[in-house]
């Protein structure tokens, strides 16, 4: 259960190596976290990751997690619980950024990056939110992206991908309102991180540590939707509005 | 009976909300009720005036007890009163009062039920004196975990009833009790205040006059700094005789119509009214407005035990962040670490609204109760003050060094390293209530949050 000033005991990263995910646990991190879970498919990377997390006092637990292997979800969330009670905050961190060039031509690349951006992010989130449910309470992280606002020629895949999971969890979210279980959408600009090494930074381009602590400000005022910088709220609500010519012709990486 | 509702609920602190199935039954139809119970478990809920989740149980089951005829049976003769767990204490004075009775120990409110009172063995202004309510507890009839009905005392049982007063509604679900009370001349209270210009003259004053007043209280400003830190006014009396009235007065000696002046209405600003410089005006406003001296006075129950109870609904001047509650005791001999507290609060630029700092008396049995002999203080915090954790995680700190320790009722923040340290007993009170509810059937927030069960 979280206490009163938002501080949860239990929180699970999907997605265990995400610099945005492990910014966003380091950010939630206080004497009264208990237990977090990273959950990700190369569970060396989830140790290396864990080790950085260490000189916490709580108990960091790898566990091998595979987006695409849906039928697992149901099981792997149901085993979280039982091995460490409620979950109070669930992070969906993972994703595939693909190459764009690739994957606008690339029928199997396309349908593997989709396959985990949207198919596992769908069955693992519903999957956890279905614990939620059960007790009565809980958090869940929605790493978005303004790639999904409006997706452009670049990495139509990726932008897809992010504008379902971002409509998924707007609707999950309401549904999951009178279950006291909260839905927290994060839609970052470009994000200075691992996913985007060697890219060059777009306008507005912000950290892994930023976005966490407009992530944990969001948390603790129940926001639904959090944009990172705030600005780019107001950014995008001009360009989803832009005539497709102008827009497609946009240099925007 | 009525079914089951999903129901959003909270505790006084309207901070961290739970989703529960609810329902009123009669204590009839209570065992056919928790027959339903799934593996989230059932809890009894009073008024929902405890600050934190210690009334609620996310996706679980949560139980009121209607109210029902004959709920209070007064026996005069013998001066004790068997009444409802779901009556409240309001509902009690109203009774009891004009029949000459007072409750052996109030709060600082008046709505809270008997059951909610016992499960958090509350304390009052005369804990130094009396103790809290477990003390006067002759008797409880409880509903266990397997439907079967038992009554438990001080002498039947006293291990679960120990571990009922004080155990936050685990044990059982409390139907009613048997508490003796006291007996009173007159509905009004006869008080002394004065001021006390800084922490070092509380704790003296305190000290050497405690123990001859029944009921004593200091609210204590705690955003006052430097040479005022601590400073206080401390209020100290006892029911007043019939002689203590005057003749308009005395006609009516037992006279008792508590009410409400305003309610705060549901739609305040999201960031609350109370912030630094309308508490800091307040509290100023307040000390300046006590008598440095004035003995004597006459005062209604109301004003002297229930002032905050004049504004229904005071809980919303926080907005939507709510607040949080901090309320811990340090034995006799660790003042150094309540002025610690005080200075880092005063410090910390927290907004605290007046806040109550008094002596408590000896503990009782109860495993987990909360008063133990020392100075307890008592304080609000808005939900939204910044640096909030870093500030209560570390006097939480200082409190624990100290071999002082946190009340579960107005907890919402603490860990379950912090009830270890701060409730060494409480493998003894696990080890009772693993024996009347090996399946766990009574679980709460507050429970799994901090480790009890």
């Amino acid at each position: 259960m979280e206490n009163a000033l938002g501080q949860p005991q239990t929180i699970v990263l999907l997605g265990g190596t995400s610099d945005i995910g492990l910014a966003i646990v380091r950010q939630l991190l206080s004497p009264t976290t208990s237990t977090v879970v990273l959950a990700c498919r190369d569970t060396e990377r989830g140790e290396r990751a864990a080790a950085g997390l260490r000189h916490h006092s709580v108990t960091i637990e790898v566990v091998p997690f595979e987006a695409t292997a849906t039928d697992t979800h149901v099981e792997f969330a149901a085993s979280l619980v039982e091995k460490h009670g409620d979950i109070d905050v669930a992070i969906v961190a993972f994703s595939l950024l693909g190459d764009g060039e690739v994957t606008s031509v690339d029928v199997a690349a396309a349908v593997g990056i989709s396959e985990v951006n949207f198919t596992g992010v769908v069955s693992s989130t519903i999957a956890i939110a279905n614990q939620m449910r059960q007790q009565g309470h809980g958090s869940i992280v929605m790493l978005s992206s303004v790639a999904g606002e409006r997706v452009r020629r670049a990495n139509p895949v990726y932008g897809a991908t992010k504008a379902g999971i971002d409509g998924f969890a707007q609707g999950l979210g309401d549904s999951l309102t009178d279950d006291g279980v909260h839905m927290l959408i994060v839609r970052p600009g470009f994000v200075v991180s691992q996913m985007t090494t060697g890219l060059k930074a777009s306008p507005f381009a912000t950290t892994p540590e930023k976005v966490a602590d407009a992530t944990v400000k969001g948390l603790r005022a129940r926001r639904r939707t959090v944009w990172v910088p705030g600005i780019l709220r107001y950014v995008f609500s001009a360009l989803r509005h832009l005539p497709g010519p102008v827009w497609r012709r946009l240099p925007l990486g | 009976m009525s079914n089951p509702a999903r129901a959003r609920l909270w505790g006084w602190g309207r901070t961290n909300p739970s989703i529960a199935d609810e329902v009123t039954v009669a204590a009839s139809g209570l065992a056919a009720t928790l027959k339903e119970t799934g593996p989230r478990g059932a809890l009894a809920r009073g008024l929902g005036r405890s600050y934190g989740d210690a009334a609620q149980n996310g996706g679980g089951l949560v139980v009121r007890l209607a109210a029902g005829p004959g709920d209070i049976v007064l026996d005069s003769a013998n001066g004790r009163v068997t009444v409802g767990a779901g009556v409240s204490i309001d509902e009690l004075l109203r009774i009891i009062v004009p029949h000459g009775f007072f409750v052996p120990v109030t709060p600082g409110t008046r709505f809270v039920t008997i059951g909610g009172a016992i499960a958090s063995d509350i304390h009052g202004k005369n804990h130094h004196i009396d103790g809290s309510i477990g003390n006067h507890v002759e008797s409880i009839t409880m509903m266990l975990a397997d439907g079967s009905t038992t009554v438990i005392g001080p002498n039947s049982n006293a291990s679960l009833f120990w571990a009922t007063i004080g155990g936050m509604g685990l044990t059982g679900v409390m139907i009613d009790a048997t508490i003796r009370l006291l007996p009173i001349e007159t509905s009004r209270m006869c008080i002394d205040t004065s001021r006390v210009p800084d922490l070092d003259a509380l704790f003296a004053t305190m000290s050497c006059g405690d123990d001859d007043v029944r009921y004593s209280v200091a609210w204590i400003d705690l955003v006052a700094k430097g040479r005022n830190l601590g400073r206080s006014v401390l209020s100290r009396g006892d029911h007043a005789r019939l002689t203590d009235l005057d003749a308009r007065d005395a006609v009516a000696p037992f006279s008792y119509g508590p009410h409400q002046l305003v309610a705060v209405p549901p739609l305040v600003p999201p960031m609350g009214v109370l912030n630094h410089a309308s508490v800091a005006a307040f509290n100023e406003a307040w000390f300046r407005r006590a008598p440095v001296r004035r003995v004597g006075e006459i005062q209604g129950i109301g004003a002297f035990f229930h002032p905050l109870d004049l504004v229904g609904s005071w809980n919303r001047l926080y907005g939507s962040r709510g607040m949080v509650q901090y309320q811990f005791v340090v034995p006799f001999g660790e003042e150094d670490a309540m002025r610690t507290v005080v200075e880092r609060l005063s410090a910390s630029g927290a907004a605290s609204f007046l806040a109550v700092l008094k002596r408590f008396g000896a503990a009782n049995p109860a495993p987990l109760s909360f008063p133990e002999a020392g100075w307890t203080l008592a304080l609000d915090l808005p939900g939204a003050s910044r640096g909030l954790g870093d500030l209560l995680h570390g006097l939480d700190r200082v409190v624990l060094d100290a071999a002082g320790r946190h009340y579960f009722a107005k907890d919402s923040h603490m860990t379950p390293e912090a009830v270890r340290r701060g409730y060494p007993r409480l493998e003894e009170w696990k080890a009772v209530r693993q024996a009347v509810d090996p399946l766990g059937v009574w679980q709460s927030d507050l429970g799994r949050r901090l480790g009890l069960i």
